[in-house]
């Protein structure tokens, strides 16, 4: 029997999903040998026009990992699903928007500035900035379009499934794989992991207060986590009470509270929103002007509550720049 | 003036102190803009930030939330968290190009009726000076 033709693709991403793949390790032998690659730009060579050639819907499934940023990505994502059966948002740039999504707070034209221009290690006296065509003796070049928004895969496509994490474990890779060779899926749509809470799991969790009170937010860099307690019990903002478990909590093992990358549980519609309620809630300062320096100290809100988020958040952007 | 020409105001008002605040103007016969369009929320608590981005991006141009004075919360402490909440709320609202005076924490109690009417009257004539909420185009929930 013919091997079902898998696709690996990427779009704003860091390249951070290629590397869970080969974090496999031994077990990315067993992946080998029970699928055939098609197409996976960052280890092999096959081209897009290979992809085009094949009739509709015979790859078995595409994984895709990165947000929706330029005119290229959402040309082969468009490709990608035409052509596949399954199509898996890998990782939680794919599924939220994750950290590229961050850039939904500027535009086009500030991205560009920044970039081409502002940065003190750019000289461009010129003003040079990237052009979708350019005319030059020899004939035309081209370069996708950059957008204002970036977006999730969801966004610009029909999604199937949802492999969330930046990136994800091996592990919850592993038993997607073997889920999806099996035919043993779940309904579509689904997020390939647990429906509960990060603290559910959190080891840590036994170290929770009755009452959960802090007086002031600190930034893990200004303080020396204790191993053994739980992030919020000493004011350190954690994003374990409104984030999706299964992620086998690496990062609370390497001291370092959860930002959030496995995106929000089943029912919640916007991340930011939640966290942001139920810090609020034990946040134990009565008086005003007490609450207003809390409120200053949480430094760049966004970045906290949305850090992967802001693209699936329900405003999805920063209003009124575009 | 036309209905129109009225800002529209989604308020979250608490039951034991600013519902029933609304009800004594209306008892009082006092006069306000009909420009309010009020919820009934056990605890001004309740309101999750949530509910306020979503009447925004549904077209209210402004959106009130009222509880009991600090120190009355039928709930002991339930308006202590609505300023929490309320605060960072505001703070998330700027930071994402909002503008932070389109939403307005009020405290009126059950025998404020007239106080009621002058924060919905003042609300009313400020957000008239701000024009209509100019994001209500795309609603994505």
């Amino acid at each position: 029997m013919a091997k079902p033709l898998v696709a690996f693709y990427w779009c704003a991403s860091c390249g951070g999903c290629e590397e869970a793949v080969v974090d496999l390790a031994e077990d990315i032998l067993k992946v080998v040998d029970a699928v055939d690659i098609r197409l996976w730009p960052v280890a092999m060579d096959f081209k897009y026009k290979d992809i085009e050639a094949m009739p509709d819907n015979a790859l078995a499934v595409s994984f895709i990992n990165g947000a929706i940023r330029t005119e290229e990505q959402e040309h082969i994502a468009k490709l990608l699903r035409q052509k596949s059966q399954l199509v898996v948002a890998f990782g939680a740039c794919a599924h939220l928007g994750g950290i590229p999504g961050l850039a939904n707070v500027a535009n086009k034209k500030e991205i560009f500035e920044t970039a081409y221009k502002l940065t003190h290690t750019t000289a461009n006296p010129k003003g040079v900035y990237p052009k979708t065509v350019t005319e030059i003796p020899q004939g035309k070049l081209t370069l996708p379009d950059f957008y204002d928004t970036v977006k999730s895969l969801d966004q610009t496509i029909d999604v199937d499934y949802y492999l969330p994490g930046c990136a994800p474990p091996p592990d919850l890779i592993m038993k997607a794989f073997t889920a999806i060779l099996e035919g043993k899926l779940p309904e579509k749509g689904a997020v390939l992991t647990v429906d509960k809470a990060l603290c559910e799991t959190c080891e840590r969790n036994k170290s929770k207060p009755d009452k959960l009170v802090i007086k002031e937010v600190k930034r893990i860099s200004e303080v020396i986590a204790d191993p053994e307690k739980c992030f919020l019990a000493e004011g350190i903002i954690c994003l374990g009470p409104a984030t999706r478990g299964g992620c086998g909590e690496r990062c609370i093992n390497a001291n370092m509270p959860c930002r959030g990358c496995f995106g929000p549980t089943k029912e919640v519609k916007d991340m930011g929103a939640k966290f942001l309620s139920s810090l609020a809630s034990i946040i134990d300062i009565d008086d005003e002007k007490e609450i207003e320096k809390v409120a200053k100290s949480v430094i760049d809100p966004i970045g906290l509550f949305y850090m992967y988020s802001l693209p699936s958040s329900i405003l999805r952007r920063k209003q009124g720049v575009v | 003036m036309t209905e129109d020409s009225l800002p529209r105001i989604v308020g979250f008002l608490c039951k034991w102190c600013s519902y029933a605040g609304a009800d004594l103007a209306g008892v009082s016969r006092l006069k306000m803009p009909a420009s309010l369009v009020p919820i009934r929320v056990m605890c001004s608590s309740r309101v999750n930030p949530l509910f306020v981005l979503k009447a925004f991006l549904s077209g209210a141009d402004g959106i009130l939330v009222t509880g009991c004075h600090p120190g009355d919360c039928h709930y002991q402490d339930g308006n202590y968290y609505t300023r929490r909440r309320f605060a960072l709320t505001q703070k998330i609202f700027k930071e994402l190009g909002l503008e932070a005076d389109r939403i307005r924490l009020s405290w009126i109690s059950a025998s404020e009726g007239k106080r009621f009417v002058d924060v919905v009257t003042e609300f009313t004539e400020n957000l008239k000076t701000m024009g209509k909420n100019s994001i209500k185009a795309e609603i994505f929930l």
